[in-house]
C-alpha cells in the first residue's frame, strides 16, 4: 500500500524526525492562507501517489501567498500520470547546503532490511544507479536491532561531513525504528538535506507498506487514498479476488496468479490485448465467479471472455456452476471461451453442454479462439 | 532418488483440524503419503483420518518421529508455526499458508538457516516426489515418477506445466513449488544442486516470475554450478510496472524484476527460455528423443 507524502511526513515527525513546517491544501485559497501563516518562501508540492512529480510540473516555489495561490491553481487539477492531483502540500522552503539520497528496502536475496545510501539527493535512485552506480552505498541489517557501528560508517558519507554524522544517524534510527515498527516495505527520503544551519532534515518522504501486515495496521490501512487507487481492485480485493485492470480488450479470468499471468502472456505472444489480470483464488465458490464477470464487464472495452481454469483444489463443476448463475444474474453481451481441465473437468463440461459458451481444449486453443471471437473474425 | 521428499518421509500436518489442513490431510494419505499425526494447540489427544493429534511439534515429534512438517495454519500463526517446527527437530518445513509479513519472514528465515534446516514457502504449493510422497496441495493424479526435476515460483502454473510434461510421458523426480512471496525459505539457487546431486534427476525445469531478481542471479548460478540441461519458463511480460500480480512477490519496480531482463539472463547463460507452456514441454521431450 503506498501514502502520500504528506502522509509519510506525519508519520517521520512522529518519530522525531526534523522536517519543515506545512499543511495540506485542498483549493488554492487554502494553499494561500497556509503560505500567509508560514510566513516565508514555500514549495508547493502535488499529492499523488506516482513519481516524478518534479519533472511534471507538479512541484513549485512561491515566495508570496499569491505565487503560493497561483503554484496551487497550476497544480490542483493536474494529471499527472494518470492521477489526477486533489491536494497540495504547502511547506517552508528550506535553506539547503547539501542534498542526500537515504532509503530503507527490503533485501530480497539475502533475507534482510538494507540501507540505501547516496550523496546524489534529489535524483531518482534508478538514475543514479545507472549513471554512478559508484555514488551508492548499500549495508544489510535486520529488523530487530540497529546497525549502529555500520551505520556511523556510512553516515559520514552522505553529505561528507563529520559534523553532519549525529544527525544523520539519528534519521538513519528513526526510518530504521519505523520501517521495523509499521512493516513498511521501502521507505526513501530524497532528498535528505543539510540545512545551512547544519541540521539534517526530510524534505520528501515516501512510504510503501507491506499488505500482508496491514491487519496488525489498522492506522496505516485508515490512510488509503481511495481516489488514488482503481475501484475495481479495491472491490476485487473485498471479495476475495486479486484483479489488476489493463488497457486490452480480452478479459481474463484465471485460477493462481502465476497461471494468469502465463494466460495474459500467451494472448500478448498470438496478437491480443489483455483487459485484466485476475486471479479467482484456490476456493470454488460460484459467487466469485460471478463477481469476477461483474469486474471484467466494467470495462466497456473488452470484446470478449477467456476462461482458463486449471483444477487442483479449484473443482472445474463448481467454476461451471459460477458462469451459469452470472448468465443469470449479468447481462453478458461478450462471447465467452471456456478451457476447464482438471478436478472434476467432465462434471463441469457437461454443465456448460448446449450454453452459448465456446469450449477450448487446451490454453492455446482458447487464447487463439478468444483473439479471433474479439477481432471479428470469427463469430460466437 | 528423489529430492526432499520420498516414501522415507514421515509427516505432521500443522493445523490438521482446521478446513484445509483437515482436507489436504486426507488428499496426502490418499496418493500415499507417510502422514503420522497433526498438531493443533489444544486439541491433543484428538484424533484426524485415525491420526493422533498433539498440542505441541515437539510432543508430535517425540510421539511419532516425524522428520516434516507441513504448515496450514492463518497468516498470523504462521511465522510462529514454523520457528516451532525448526525447534522440534523436525529436517523439513513447508509453509503452504499465504499472507504472512515479511518482517516476521525475515526473523523466521534466518531462525531455520542457522539451524540448518529447510524450509520450502510460505505462500506455496508445496512438494511432491510422484509415487512417493506429496506433501501440499498439488492435484497428485497430474504427476507421473520420472526424471525430470521441476522448481516454480507459482502453484496452478506448475499443474499446468507439470501435465503438460505428463501428457508428452515425461514424468517427473520432484517438484518443488518455492513461493510467491518476497522472503521464501529456499530459492532456485538453493535447490539446483539437490537436482544437480539427484541420480533419478537428468534435466530441470525452472518456472521464474516477475519481481525481484533470484532468476537473474539464478543463470548466474546454473552457468557455474549445474552442468545438467535446464529449461524455463518466465511470465509476466504483460505485467504494468509497479502492480503486485497477485503473488505478494510478483511485482516489477523502479524498472526491476521485468520478465525481459530474467528471460535475457537465462538465455546469456545457455538456458532456454520457452514463450509457451507448450513450447516447454516440447523443448523437454525433443531434448529426451
Amino acid at each position: 500500500m503506498k501514502i502520500h507524502e504528506y502522509q509519510a511526513k506525519d508519520l517521520f515527525r512522529s518519530y522525531g524526525m526534523l522536517l519543515p513546517s506545512g499543511k495540506v491544501a485542498r483549493s488554492a485559497d487554502e494553499a494561500e492562507s497556509i503560505s500567509n501563516e508560514l510566513g516565508s518562501t514555500v514549495a508547493v508540492k502535488s499529492q499523488v501517489h506516482v513519481g516524478g512529480r518534479g519533472k511534471a510540473g507538479g512541484i513549485k516555489l512561491a515566495h508570496s501567498p499569491e505565487e503560493a495561490r497561483a503554484a496551487a491553481e497550476a497544480i490542483l487539477g493536474m494529471d499527472i500520470k494518470g492521477s489526477i492531483v486533489r491536494k497540495v502540500w504547502v511547506e517552508q522552503a528550506a535553506r539547503i547546503s547539501k542534498e542526500a539520497y537515504l532509503g530503507l528496502i527490503v533485501d530480497r536475496s539475502s533475507a534482510c532490511l538494507s540501507f540505501i545510501c547516496s550523496s546524489e539527493g534529489g535524483v531518482e535512485i534508478e538514475e543514479t544507479a545507472a549513471k554512478t552506480p559508484e555514488k551508492i552505498l548499500r549495508f544489510k541489517t535486520y529488523p530487530k536491532e540497529f546497525p549502529e557501528d555500520g551505520a556511523r560508517k556510512y553516515a559520514g558519507q552522505l553529505f561528507g561531513d563529520e559534523t553532519s554524522v549525529d544527525g544523520v544517524l539519528d534519521v538513519m534510527r528513526k526510518l530504521f525504528k519505523l520501517f521495523a515498527q509499521k512493516d513498511c516495505s521501502l521507505a526513501e527520503i530524497n532528498p535528505l538535506v543539510l540545512t545551512e544551519d547544519g541540521q539534517v532534515i526530510a524534505l520528501d518522504g515516501k512510504i510503501n507498506f507491506d499488505d500482508n501486515a496491514l491487519y496488525r495496521h489498522p492506522e496505516i490501512e485508515e490512510l488509503r487514498d481511495m481516489d488514488e487507487e482503481n475501484e475495481n481492485e479495491i472491490t476485487a480485493k473485498e471479495q476475495g479476488l486479486s484483479f489488476v485492470q489493463l488497457d486490452g480488450d480480452i478479459g481474463c479470468m484465471v485460477n493462481g496468479a502465476g497461471l494468469a499471468m502465463a494466460t495474459m502472456d500467451a494472448i500478448k505472444l498470438f496478437g491480443g490485448d489483455p483487459a485484466n489480470f485476475l486471479d479467482v483464488g484456490g476456493s470454488s465458490n460460484p459467487e466469485k465467479v460471478v463477481n469476477a464477470f461483474r469486474l471484467i464487464l466494467n470495462s466497456s472495452k473488452v470484446k470478449a471472455i477467456l476462461i482458463n481454469i486449471f483444477g487442483g483444489i479449484t473443482r472445474c463443476d463448481d467454476i461451471a456452476r459460477g458462469i451459469i448463475e452470472s448468465g443469470r444474474q449479468i447481462d453478458i453481451n461478450v462471447p465467452i471461451v471456456v478451457r476447464l481441465v482438471g478436478t472434476n473437468m467432465e462434471e463441469g463440461l457437461g454443465l456448460l453442454k448446449g450454453t452459448s459458451l465456446i469450449p477450448a481444449s487446451t490454453l492455446a486453443d482458447g487464447v487463439q479462439k478468444t483473439i479471433d471471437l474479439a477481432k471479428g473474425t470469427i463469430s460466437g | 532418488m528423489s529430492i526432499l521428499v520420498d516414501e522415507n518421509t514421515r509427516l505432521i500436518v500443522q493445523g490438521i483440524t482446521g478446513r484445509d489442513g483437515s482436507f489436504h490431510a486426507h488428499q496426502m494419505l490418499d496418493y500415499g503419503t507417510n502422514v503420522v499425526g497433526g498438531v493443533t494447540p489444544g486439541k491433543g489427544g484428538q484424533t484426524e483420518h485415525d491420526l493422533p493429534v498433539f498440542n505441541t511439534m515437539r510432543e508430535a515429534v517425540l510421539g511419532t518421529h516425524a522428520n516434516a512438517s507441513v504448515i496450514y495454519v492463518p497468516a498470523k500463526f504462521a511465522p510462529e508455526a514454523i520457528v516451532e517446527a525448526a525447534d522440534s527437530g523436525i529436517e523439513l518445513i513447508v509453509c503452504i499458508t499465504e499472507g504472512v509479513p515479511v518482517i516476521d519472514m525475515i526473523e523466521v528465515y534466518h531462525a531455520v538457516k542457522n539451524k540448518g534446516l529447510i524450509l520450502i514457502g510460505p505462500n506455496c504449493p508445496g512438494v511432491i516426489s510422484p509415487g512417493e510422497s506429496k506433501v501440499g496441495i498439488m492435484p497428485g493424479q497430474i504427476h507421473k515418477p520420472g526424471n525430470v526435476g521441476v522448481i516454480s515460483r507459482s502453484g496452478t502454473l506448475t499443474y499446468e506445466i507439470v501435465h503438460a510434461l505428463t501428457q508428452f510421458d515425461i514424468g517427473q523426480s520432484t517438484c518443488i513449488g518455492i513461493g510467491g512471496d518476497p522472503i521464501i525459505g529456499t530459492s532456485f539457487r538453493d535447490l539446483l544442486p539437490l537436482f544437480q546431486a539427484d541420480d533419478q534427476t537428468d534435466a530441470i525445469v525452472i518456472v521464474g516470475e516477475i519481481g525481484g531478481d533470484e532468476e537473474e542471479k539464478t543463470a548466474e548460478f546454473i552457468q557455474k554450478n549445474v552442468s545438467k540441461p535446464v529449461f524455463s519458463f518466465i511470465v509476466g511480460h504483460t505485467a504494468p510496472e509497479g502492480k503486485r500480480m497477485g503473488h505478494a512477490g510478483a511485482i516489477i519496480s523502479g524498472g526491476s524484476g521485468t520478465a525481459e531482463s530474467k528471460t535475457k539472463a537465462l538465455n546469456d547463460a545457455g538456458v532456454p527460455v520457452a514463450k509457451t507452456i507448450d513450447e516447454l514441454a516440447g523443448l523437454v521431450r525433443d531434448h529426451f528423443a
